[in-house]
């Protein structure tokens, strides 16, 4: 097994005095795609929210390393600097704020971190100028205020392109594929297949298999009611599509 | 009522003082038209937030009512440099520019080119000697002051103040009014007046700025009407930008006649007490108004926008978009109402408010209203005061992206205010705007993001 580069362990959480996540262990290493699947309310968009460090999430017991770090007193920001990046299943808009500015102002944040100088305006713009080529987002959208008046599909292209241009170590997938046409969810696996590489690691949370068929992971976890039920390769994604998250519960329930 | 009488026993004194000054020098209307200024404020008094008067429901003016401020006839206007106000106000040197220091006309300080081909500008002293039948058939005829003491007083001290007659075309310069209020001992107070007359197809831009030099007491008390003539459209905006511990009470009426528009972006940042109260008609066929708003209030501001538009005729459209950023314990008052008469089908009403409060302790009382006696017409108001959970999810958003909370918040309001900054036409007026809302967005943050961030670490 890779390096690891994320370790949760027996990770339990609250949100508003609900219990979601009741003992989750998982371990990412370097380079490895892994899926979580789930049917509704199963803790999926808990679990990459945590990871993220949305407030609301209070984790009650349970540890979380990422790089050898403990994650846990780290706030929001302060992960992302360490290269953790959340695609959003609701990208948030943000009127009057030019996408140019949000991330070099994003990037130059990151680069600090790392003890780096700001980048150089003119370099930034030709990264952004490639990114959006490689993206394949419209040109005329990026220039708009981020997000704003974007349709679904736009949306998460939007996020794609945020995650190619800060280049996380880790990101983190809630539901891209929701609501996305075949097309755009193509385009959007095609972005995560291009970034796959040694020291870059991915965690796709999904409802459907569909996405699978593209962004092909290295192991399948099922999540169901707080905790990893069963793990596998690519092909368990492919048997719970054929036959459903019962399977799973019945298969739980006689072993 | 004996005590309000006490307290406006001062202006009463200013006022003979002003009557046996001017004796003699103004046309007799205006002496007539002064006096019923003072006749109908003595009867009115400063307004109060008494039972059923909506109209000044949530704004006190007792501060205003309760200081002694004078009146000076003969204000010294020496004392101010050209290169002061460049610093603190927007300057063109290819402006037509009219400076009014403590409400008086300055002469030297104004740049006004002899021959403006169709536009006229001057003083309204001299304008008095040069347009009186113009100036007559329109001064104090659309900013009525029967119902409004501040008005009824600016009227009763009506001795100068800002004249525009513009004709001919969309070739004249931006006209810019400066009315500069200095510091003195003694506070003051100032009645900047201002009649605008556009005649047929013409175009005109006009700023209005209002600022306090230094950081003392002082009242304006403003009345400008604008009269914007058929296929006419005039782009006004009014910068208020008064010092912490000044009143600013202005009333502005336009008229706008047939296929003409009247646009208007307020500005407003500063001032312990700022009241605007614009009344937009829109009286002709096909006739057009626009509100642009951005205010910043911090500490203890106080900001009332009273907006009052009247769709009069068939074919009228009328958009406001209004937005405010409170931090401390500022309050931000919006009333905006419009009036959709019997007769005036197909108009268009469009209305629209938004506020960013920073701070638990700032208040925002928004009332947007619209009364509708036609049937064929199409209206639509929002207002959303407090985006707070919204704002949340957007600095939230931000952080996730490795932007710490300062730096999110910073960005997301320059996006709030850029809406509106961007609407002004007006290039050299949109950067200095632009400049003033940098140097004063430091003291706009985000309060209390921070310690769920703590919370969640115990």
């Amino acid at each position: 097994m890779a390096e690891p580069m994320l370790v949760i362990r027996d990770l339990h959480v609250k949100v508003a005095d609900t219990e979601i996540l009741k003992g989750l262990s998982l371990s990412i290493g370097k380079g490895e795609v892994h899926a979580i699947m789930g049917p509704n309310g199963s803790g999926k968009s808990t679990l990459v929210n945590v990871l993220a460090g949305k407030p609301e999430y209070v984790v009650t017991s349970g540890a979380i390393t990422f790089e050898g770090k403990n994650v846990l007193p780290m706030t929001v920001d302060q992960r992302a600097r360490e290269g953790i990046f959340l695609a959003f299943q609701y990208p948030v808009e943000l009127p009057g704020v030019s996408a140019w500015q949000f991330m070099k102002t994003a990037l130059d944040s990151i680069r600090e971190q790392r003890g780096e100088e700001p980048m150089d305006y003119r370099v930034f713009d030709k990264m952004w100028r490639q990114k959006i080529k490689d993206v394949g987002i419209d040109q005329e959208l990026v220039k708009r205020s981020v997000n704003e008046g974007f349709s679904g599909g736009e949306k998460k292209r939007s996020e794609m392109l945020q995650m190619m241009v800060l280049d996380p170590k880790l990101a983190l997938m809630d539901e891209t594929d929701s609501g996305l046409d075949i097309d755009a969810l193509k385009s959007v696996a095609d972005v995560v297949n291009k970034r796959r590489g040694p020291e870059k690691a991915v965690l796709v949370v999904t409802h459907y298999q569909r996405l699978l068929n593209y962004i092909v992971p290295d192991f399948v976890h099922i999540l169901i009611d707080g905790r990893i039920v069963r793990s596998g390769g690519a092909g368990l994604a492919l048997e719970v599509e054929e036959k459903g998250y019962d399977w799973v519960r019945e298969a739980m329930a006689t072993a | 009522m004996t005590t309000t009488l006490t307290k406006h026993e001062q202006y009463l004194a200013d006022f003979r003082v002003l009557e046996q000054a001017a004796d003699g020098s103004a046309p007799a209307w205006l002496r007539q038209l002064r006096q019923e200024g003072m006749a109908r404020f003595e009867q009115l008094g400063f307004p109060t937030a008494r039972r059923g008067n909506e109209k000044w429901k949530y704004t006190n003016v007792a501060p205003i009512a309760d200081a002694a401020f004078r009146y000076s006839a003969s204000p010294k206007t020496s004392g101010v440099k050209t290169t002061a106000l460049r610093r603190v106000a927007p300057w063109r040197k290819e402006w037509t520019t009219l400076v009014f220091v403590d409400g008086r006309y300055a002469p030297t300080l104004s740049s006004v080119p002899s021959d403006g081909g169709g536009l006229r500008v001057a003083s309204l002293a001299e304008a008095f000697r040069t347009d009186e039948a113009l100036i007559e058939q329109h001064l104090a005829k659309h900013a009525a002051f029967e119902d409004d003491g501040f008005a009824a007083l600016n009227t009763a001290f009506l001795s100068d103040g800002a004249f525009i007659h513009a004709a001919g075309g969309d070739e004249h310069a931006p006209v810019h009014l400066l009315f500069v209020a200095t510091d003195s001992t003694q506070p003051q107070v100032a009645y900047p007046r201002t009649l605008v007359v556009t005649e047929r197809n013409t175009k005109l831009t006009l700023v209005e700025t209002y600022v306090g030099l230094g950081d003392g007491a002082y009242f304006n008390d403003a009345v400008t009407e604008v009269v914007v003539g058929d296929g006419s459209a005039v782009d006004h905006y009014k910068v208020t930008l008064e010092s912490a511990n000044a009143f600013h009470v202005s009333m502005t009426r336009a008229t706008v006649g047939q296929d003409a528009l009247f646009s208007t972006t307020a500005f407003a940042k500063g001032g312990a007490l700022a009241r605007h109260d614009l009344h937009m008609a829109l009286a002709g066929h096909g006739s057009s108004c626009k509100l642009n708003g951005l205010h910043l209030t911090a500490g203890r501001e106080h900001i009332d926008n009273h907006v009052n538009i009247d769709h009069a005729a068939p074919y009228s459209q009328s958009y406001q978009y209004v937005k405010g950023i409170l931090t401390g314990t500022s309050h931000a008052v919006y009333t905006g109402r419009v009036l959709i008469r019997k007769g005036a089908v197909k108009s268009n009403a469009r209305q629209a408010d938004k506020n960013l409060i920073l701070s638990e302790r700032a208040e925002v009382d928004t009332k947007p209203s619209m009364e509708i006696y036609c049937d064929d017409v199409k209206a639509t108001h929002g207002a959303t005061a407090g985006q707070i959970a919204e704002a949340e999810e957007q600095i939230f958003y931000m952080r996730s992206r490795g932007l710490d909370p300062k730096a999110a918040g910073a960005l997301l309001i320059r996006g709030f205010v850029k809406e509106i900054l961007d609407t002004v036409k007006l290039e050299p007026l949109r950067a200095f705007l632009d400049g003033v809302t940098d140097k004063a967005l430091p003291e706009f943050q985000f309060e209390g993001f921070g310690d769920r961030d703590e919370q969640r670490e115990r």
